[in-house]
């Protein structure tokens, strides 16, 4: 069972409608205990890190999300919620990420801003979430800052948009995140939910 | 780097989908869950459907089929018409709609380009123009191209983005329907004018108009509606010549 957390930032519907899509079973989480019913987490997210972070902390579903992280359960962050797994994000110097993930998010630095279509993703050879023997697929993206972890370990892949060449997705043990919206990405985006309900 | 979009555009009345020519004389089109469904198998990017009726009678059922398409949608869409305030758009973003997009009311009103953005962020924010040139000058109209406004369609623009528009849909009411060609000297100067996607509408007649503005323009994505109903191309097909062309799509 996937626990989708539902935490007032943004749209669940059409992340459930891709797991719907691929028969794969999920619940809402909108207490921290409801964690404990499912075997992996999924959080998605639209909209400001600061109204994110915020709302997090605030129910106490920060905490909870760190603890079932530390004991292992296989966690997503999807756009915004990918961003969450970091430390801390120059969106909202004041607010404070999960930090499952050291490092910070920056603002993108490319021509056009936002980073707004479908882009190739190259995935690092560690990557669990890709093939990364697969020709690099693309993936739909939408979104103004990147995650950027401090260990070169942690990236699990690239993209590169006016010759800047950027993170767009996170992997450190059961914890993972990824910037573009697999479940706007077509048959590639639902890959990578697939593989994440089986990782 | 960012492939170039290729984006279907579904004209909706009631329930089903209507194309004019020229914002007249609208004409049956189809289903709209058929039709979404199988330009997204045939390689669309994106969807946009626009709410020709607009009229609060009907909001329920727009909404009832938004939340349908996206039962079966796996590529993103925009909605707009009739969108006036951050409920109305929050509506159609918790039907499943992942942009907003506003025409006449950003006109009347351009604070709402600031409410959308402060609430949803400016990506979901898609800023509609249509535009038509009057003694060699681009100027905005409303109401579906029937009333022209004072602004001029580069200030327009401008201003739009300052205030928290995160993409703008350009659309010539001249060539609108009329399938000679994007207009590229107004696309280009737009494109020039803000910092964020732009997407050109109005004129497409084949895949060689898509070529010409993705080679000649610095357009982030083309728009088009009859050519793709009544099966002239696909967006498959269009993807195709662009790539001979030395274009970059996602095929």
């Amino acid at each position: 069972m996937i626990g989708v957390v539902d935490y007032g930032a943004g749209n669940l519907l059409s992340v459930t409608n891709a797991l719907d899509a691929l028969d794969l079973s999920w619940t809402h989480v909108r207490r921290p205990r409801e964690l404990d019913d499912c075997g992996r987490i999924l959080l998605p997210g639209v909209g400001h890190f600061a109204a994110a972070a915020g709302q997090l902390k605030a129910s106490g579903m920060s905490a909870a999300l760190q603890a079932v992280a530390r004991k292992g359960k296989p966690v997503l962050g999807v756009c915004l919620g990918a961003q969450l797994m970091l430390e801390a994000s120059d969106e909202a110097p004041d607010a404070v990420g999960l930090g499952l993930i050291p490092g910070r998010v920056v603002r993108l630095k490319t021509k056009t801003i936002p980073h707004m279509g479908w882009n190739r993703v190259k995935p690092a050879a560690s990557a669990r979430l890709f093939d990364a023997a697969a020709t690099p697929p693309y993936f739909y993206f939408a979104h103004s800052f990147v995650c950027a972890p401090v260990e070169k370990s942690h990236v699990a892949a690239e993209t590169t948009c006016d010759a800047e060449t950027f993170c767009v997705a996170v992997q450190r043990d059961n914890i993972f995140g990824v910037q573009f919206h697999p479940e706007k990405s077509a048959g590639a985006g639902l890959d990578v939910l697939r593989r994440f309900a089986t990782c | 780097m960012l492939t170039r979009r290729i984006i279907p555009c579904l004209d909706i009345r009631g329930e089903r989908v209507v194309k004019g020519v020229q914002f007249q004389n609208l004409r049956d089109a189809g289903d709209p869950l058929e039709r979404a469904a199988r330009y997204m198998d045939a390689g669309a990017d994106e969807l946009c459907f626009l709410d020709v009726t607009a009229s609060l009678e009907e909001r329920p059922l727009l909404l009832a089929l938004i939340k349908r398409l996206s039962r079966v949608l796996f590529i993103p869409f925009s909605v707009g018409g009739g969108v006036r305030s951050v409920e109305d758009a929050y509506e159609l973003l918790r039907a499943g709609a992942d942009k907003i997009g506003v025409n006449t009311a950003a006109v009347e009103r351009p604070g709402l380009l600031g409410e959308l953005a402060d609430a949803f962020g400016r990506q979901c924010v898609v800023l509609s123009i249509d535009t038509k040139l009057v003694d060699g000058v681009w100027y905005v109209t409303t109401h579906g191209s029937r009333e022209l406004s004072s602004r001029r369609a580069l200030d327009w623009v401008r201003e739009g983005v300052e205030r928290g528009a995160g993409e703008i849909l350009l659309n010539c009411i001249d060539t609108d329907g009329v399938r000679g060609g994007f207009r590229l000297d107004l696309t280009e100067q737009v494109v020039g004018t803000v910092e964020v996607p732009v997407i050109a509408s109005g004129g497409a007649g084949g895949a060689e108009h898509f070529v010409e503005l993705f080679t000649r323009t610095g357009a982030h994505a083309g728009l088009a509606a009859s050519i793709f109903h009544d099966g002239t191309t696909t967006p498959s097909a269009v993807k195709q010549a662009l790539r001979a062309a030395g274009v970059e799509v996602r095929l």
